[in-house]
């Protein structure tokens, strides 16, 4: 009895720790003052805020824009690399696999200085194209690791199997090895998307120029008495939306799981 | 009967590894030709370079009079029916079967017609719309063999397509496939492990071993007269004792004489006699050749495979009769059952 409410109780805690900053960010986003200790009353006004602060605007359009373009690159060239990797000699694969999981490991502070150190050394103009190109980088691991299961579970003769009946070698890989591993593509561009868009370490070693992004454009404002709280009603609008994405994807599976996959 | 298909000097190595050794072969139309070997003898790789989806080292390979050595696989009439069937999971049964005739751009009505006439000959009728996961293995098969069929190949290649299924359903198969090679009039290329498989099935078996062609004959060739130990032991099982040609039809082995039907080796020729379990007779002991002792003995259903002992040697004998452990065993043999072999000169010495 003492156990099971001990176990209850701990689970209200933790969940509480979870959503308690999420619920206060949500409540800030609609109080009337601009300081956090302070509620009077209220308002939307932040929510139209998001669109006339000219340099928080900006600075979520980066991120989006940033976002959006490095996962559809990483997503890419990620395709490569998995179908390489695994056409790649067995005694060799342990060694490439180990190559291409270290970015995620490491540290994204080291991943972010030492992005910034190369650079430096290659000559580049810090801002939107050194962030761009970082983002990408850290990116692609996760495509590589989403996409790769999914080819071992392709049949082996699946690609023989196209060029038989006729395909060309990039027909091959269009109609029949795209769509085999399809959802390991797509579990890959979401985790990039994610991983790009609340990234907040790397960008901000690999960012210059006035460029910056929400997460960097938050952290340059966040002591000033000035702060936006539109940035608070941006952050709600991305928890209400993720929430709405999941409940739909959870309704979505839901009838005779259909959607989940097999394995 | 016309040649199909030549297969000139193909070398063809993995790493050093030699797969097939300056091999030769010839394919006729509408033959059903099995390659037949252990595993890593070299009978897929030969069929994927047919297939053109493994590149050779040097040789050649002809088709209907051309060589197309150089050719990608989507530039062949040839197609194959793989071990895994690789059908593809995310179409459904027909378009499974349609992809082949849409990459060739074949137009809807045709390709429907064709996709419902395929799936008739391989008795899956009213099956286009289901998925590739809701069908069973057998099932799978048969859509495999349809998809690849329906593009009317002049050959198709099959990559031991049994493999996977159950033994009822493997018997099955191999007559279906038969038939179906008899209705289409066209060259099946069918590679297998399973000697038995190969026997009921072909009107040519090309045994193969360690990249070379062992023997190439009908199944009753092949089985009656295997032209060395390989084969003998690979297709059905085999006594094989050392003995020596006397001349006039005469061989002796186990020191006694029996009469024999070969001819063509020397007086005094050293050779290796081969008798099939099945060629035994048990015989009452003043009547018999050979006396061995019984010393084990395995119901098989249909016969007795007893193991005999005779003058230290164990022989293989398939019997109807049971007989006891321990029993001494009278044995005798017809002449035509008595098949010689050439040894080969190493071994001589």
């Amino acid at each position: 009895m003492i156990k099971k409410f001990l176990t209850t109780l701990i689970l209200i805690i933790g969940i509480l720790l979870l959503y308690i900053p999420i619920l206060i960010i949500m409540l800030l986003s609609f109080n009337n003052s601009q300081r956090p200790y302070e509620f009077n009353g209220l308002t939307f006004k932040w929510y139209t805020q998001i669109f006339s602060d000219n340099s928080l605007f900006s600075a979520i359009i980066n991120s989006w824009s940033i976002a959006i373009c490095a996962t559809i690159i990483a997503t890419i060239l990620g395709i490569f690399i998995a179908l390489a990797i695994n056409r790649m000699k067995q005694k060799y694969k342990p060694f490439v696999m180990f190559l291409n999981n270290m970015p995620i490991l490491n540290a994204d502070i080291v991943t972010g200085v030492s992005l910034m150190i190369i650079f430096t050394l290659l000559g580049f103009t810090f801002g939107r194209f050194t962030m761009l190109l970082a983002h990408i980088f850290f990116c692609i691991p996760f495509v590589v690791l989403s996409i790769l299961p999914r080819l071992k579970q392709l049949d082996n003769n699946a690609y023989d199997a196209a060029r038989d009946l006729g395909c060309t070698h990039m027909q091959a890989i269009r109609k029949v090895i795209i769509p085999g591993i399809k959802i390991g593509i797509l579990t890959g561009a979401l985790i990039a998307f994610t991983m790009s868009i609340d990234d907040f370490i790397i960008s901000y070693y690999t960012t210059g120029e006035g460029f910056s992004n929400f997460s960097t454009w938050i952290y340059s404002r966040l002591n000033r008495r000035t702060f936006n709280p539109a940035a608070y009603a941006y952050n709600s609008i991305i928890t209400i939306g993720s929430l709405l994405i999941l409940i739909y994807i959870n309704i979505g599976i839901r009838p005779g799981g259909k959607k989940i996959e097999k394995n | 009967m016309k040649k199909l298909i030549e297969l000139h000097h193909i070398n063809k190595s993995f790493d050093d590894q030699v797969i097939l050794d300056d091999f030769n072969l010839y394919i006729n139309e509408n033959e059903f030709i099995t390659l037949v070997g252990p595993s890593g003898c070299g009978k897929t790789t030969l069929l994927r370079i047919i297939g053109g989806l493994e590149s050779v080292d040097e040789g050649q390979v002809i088709f209907d009079g051309k060589d197309i050595t150089k050719l990608e696989p989507n530039e062949r009439t040839i197609n194959t029916v793989f071990q895994k069937y690789a059908l593809f999971p995310h179409l459904n049964v027909y378009e499974n079967i349609a992809f082949g005739l849409r990459l060739k751009k074949v137009n809807e009505k045709e390709i429907e017609e064709l996709v419902k006439w395929s799936l008739k000959l391989v008795n899956l009728n009213n099956y286009e719309d289901r998925k590739i996961d809701s069908l069973s293995g057998g099932q799978q098969q048969r859509v495999a063999i349809a998809r690849a069929i329906v593009n009317k190949p002049k050959v198709l290649l099959l990559d031991e397509p049994l493999g996977a299924l159950d033994l009822k359903l493997r018997q099955n198969m191999q007559y279906e496939l038969k038939e179906l090679q008899k209705k289409l009039h066209i060259t099946f290329i069918f590679v297998t492990h399973d000697q038995e498989e190969a026997l009921s099935m072909s009107d040519t078996v090309v045994v193969m071993n360690s990249g070379l062609i062992q023997q190439i004959g009908t199944p009753e060739d092949i089985y009656n007269e295997p032209k060395n130990r390989f084969v003998a032991n690979f297709i059905g099982e085999s006594n094989i004792i050392r003995g020596k040609y006397l001349g006039d039809k005469l061989v002796e082995f186990e020191n006694v004489v029996f009469e024999c039907v070969d001819t063509n080796f020397e007086k005094d020729e050293i050779c290796d006699v081969v008798i099939r379990p099945e060629d035994f007779d048990v015989v009452s002991l003043d009547k018999a050749k050979l006396i061995g002792i019984v010393t084990d003995k395995v119901f098989k259903g249909v016969h007795y495979e007893l193991c005999v002992d005779i003058n230290g040697k164990e022989y293989i004998v398939h019997t109807y009769e049971e007989a006891e452990i321990n029993s001494q065993l009278g044995l005798a043999i017809d002449p035509f059952e008595i098949h010689l072999m050439k040894v080969p000169q190493i071994e001589k010495a």
